[in-house]
């Protein structure tokens, strides 16, 4: 249950050790929560716990510590499920993040599906982790991968894309919320104009997942794929949602155990969803923590967590905008909490350097899109993201920093 | 012919120079004010196959031999960067492809800039270093 008291972001912070930590003699800023979020002590102490009370294998031993480890593993599946409105716990697979979950979708669909000249629609928004896997699935199939363009402040262009759209297209996976600028796409719109041309639609939800509601049902997406660490939860643990049917279609993606049913030397035959597609051991201790990640959201409430967000990135926007030559990328009213800027003049880099001197961290550069980058052209931006623990102190010492940094450099 | 000093002699110079900082604000507007001294490379020379790989910025470093001594020149988009450019410049401009090779460079550590040494994927300094250490081992090789 979300919490009705005010919302108390002292006490939340008291709950991420990390946060206590002084970088270069200042206490730690962190606004790089879209690379990764930090980590709640629940998600620290559970996977301490598991390692020193119920460290097994699952799924196989017969023994306490076997099922106590597995009724951990597959109470996060649960969590997940929860988490994202699916309709069966067997269409939630585990994976390392949210890149590898891509992979697997476009290799084990990607090969039973497509033909040479069928073509998969991406945008221009996407992170590499969503460019790469079908560029070399398309190389491999003789596909064509189609780039929905942008306008300069990010926005697709949905008249392009509707004109992009035909009886070839068998694949659109587009990004929720932009990584680099945090402006978040119409989804629901982009799939249903797949789904009217039969085409199937994969939602990188890797920056949406942990800022919006998320419900695979009502969005009738394909596949919705996203990370754990993202969602105050380890690293190393990824989620591919996938509609339960379009799974059982799709190849296994690696094999080993845990995926097989049967195996003799002739042949093996595959394992029931959600199995088929998590060979090997899986990430045990870090798939039990995520569970942890995801009930620090719930407990303090997502719209809660959004509504702070919203308010941080506002103040911050409205504070940036102040500074002379700055540039706010992205400037659009649906966005997530991600504030991305250039400055004329001034190399990203630099104000990266600075800025860490003073215990700020900010992610620079080309946020993993430098095709987008192109598209802005831009060699890269300097991107301040906000998470539940963020106040509006944190946002003015990195105004205050920021307008030292360029007293320096210039 | 006035004999240039020696690498290891124009380190601890540069030790000394930082020694004298007792901010980061004072080293680091040192490093930048290099940077926007550092004579301007010649824009053939900012394409491609002068280009670093591995830094978030560019940086561009050109070699060229005379009389049995290897020279650098180079730039970078960010200025700090530039700023390491042209420190490693001072260093290592002037002198034997061995005595390039053979460098410690242990003033990186000393003065405080190992951080940029970091195996990141936006630090260049790792990367400049290798790649003018290469220049000069092209240089020895090509005898």
């Amino acid at each position: 249950m979300a919490s009705t008291l005010p919302y108390d972001v002292q006490s939340i912070r008291s709950e991420f050790p990390i946060l206590q930590r002084k970088v270069k003699g200042k206490s730690l800023v962190y606004f790089d929560n879209a690379a990764t979020a930090q980590k709640p002590k629940q998600v620290i102490d559970a996977i301490t716990h598991y390692y020193s009370h119920y460290n097994a294998n699952i799924h196989r031993g017969l023994h306490t510590l076997a099922d106590e480890a597995t009724a951990a593993f597959e109470a996060s599946r649960a969590a997940v499920q929860a988490f994202i409105g699916a309709k069966q716990h067997e269409e939630i697979i585990f994976t390392k993040g949210t890149t590898e979950s891509i992979n697997l979708v476009s290799n084990a669909w990607g090969n039973v599906f497509l033909e040479a000249g069928d073509e998969i629609i991406i945008s221009s928004l996407e992170h590499h982790a969503n460019i790469v896997p079908w560029q070399m699935i398309a190389e491999r199939k003789g596909a064509v991968i189609r780039v929905i363009p942008i306008d300069a402040d990010g926005r697709l262009d949905m008249e392009a894309y509707k004109k992009m759209l035909s009886s070839k297209t068998k694949m659109v996976s587009v990004v929720h919320a932009s990584n680099a600028l945090g402006v978040i796409n119409p989804i629901e719109q982009i799939i249903q104009l797949a789904h009217q041309h039969g085409a199937l639609a994969l939602v990188d939800g890797a920056q949406s997942a942990v800022h919006l509601d998320i419900d695979v049902q009502s969005l009738d997406c394909d596949f919705f794929v996203f990370s754990g660490h993202k969602t105050y939860g380890p690293t190393g643990v990824g989620i591919l949602y996938g509609k339960r049917h379009i799974l059982e279609s799709m190849q296994p993606y690696q094999g080993g155990g845990e995926m097989i049913k049967e195996v003799s030397f002739e042949k093996s035959t595959y394992n029931e969803l959600p199995f088929k597609f998590e060979a090997g051991t899986p990430n045990i201790a870090d798939v039990i923590a995520l569970q942890f990640g995801i009930d620090f959201i719930s407990r303090i409430g997502k719209a809660a967590i959004r509504q702070h967000e919203a308010e941080l990135l506002a103040y911050a926007s409205s504070k940036l905008r102040l500074v002379e030559g700055l540039k706010i990328r992205g400037d659009v009213e649906e966005k997530v909490s991600v504030v991305s800027f250039t400055i004329e003049g001034v190399h990203p880099q630099d104000l990266a350097i600075l800025l860490d001197n003073q215990g700020i961290a900010v992610r620079t550069g080309h946020h993993c899109a430098q095709p987008l980058m192109n598209c802005l052209g831009v060699v890269g931006t300097t991107r301040a993201s906000f998470a539940a623990y963020n106040t509006i102190e944190e946002i003015d010492i990195l105004i205050e920093a920021l307008n030292k940094s360029l007293k320096m450099l210039k | 012919m006035e004999t240039s000093p020696s690498i290891s002699a124009i380190e601890k110079e540069i030790i000394g120079d930082f020694s004298m900082f007792e901010t980061w604000e004072e080293k680091y507007e040192y490093i930048i004010d290099l940077g926007k001294k550092l004579a301007p490379l010649n824009e053939t020379f900012k394409t491609d196959d002068y280009k670093i790989k591995g830094c978030q910025s560019s940086v561009w470093i050109n070699s060229f031999e005379k009389d049995g001594r290897v020279f650098f020149e180079g730039d970078s988009d960010a200025v700090i960067v530039k700023g390491l450019v042209s420190l490693m410049i001072h260093v290592l401009s002037g002198h034997t492809p061995q005595e390039i090779i053979d460098a410690p460079l242990g003033f990186i550590d000393e003065v405080g800039l190992s951080s940029h040494l970091a195996q990141t994927r936006s630090n260049g300094l790792r990367a400049m270093i290798k790649q003018m250490k290469l220049d000069a081992t092209a240089f020895k090789l090509k005898g």
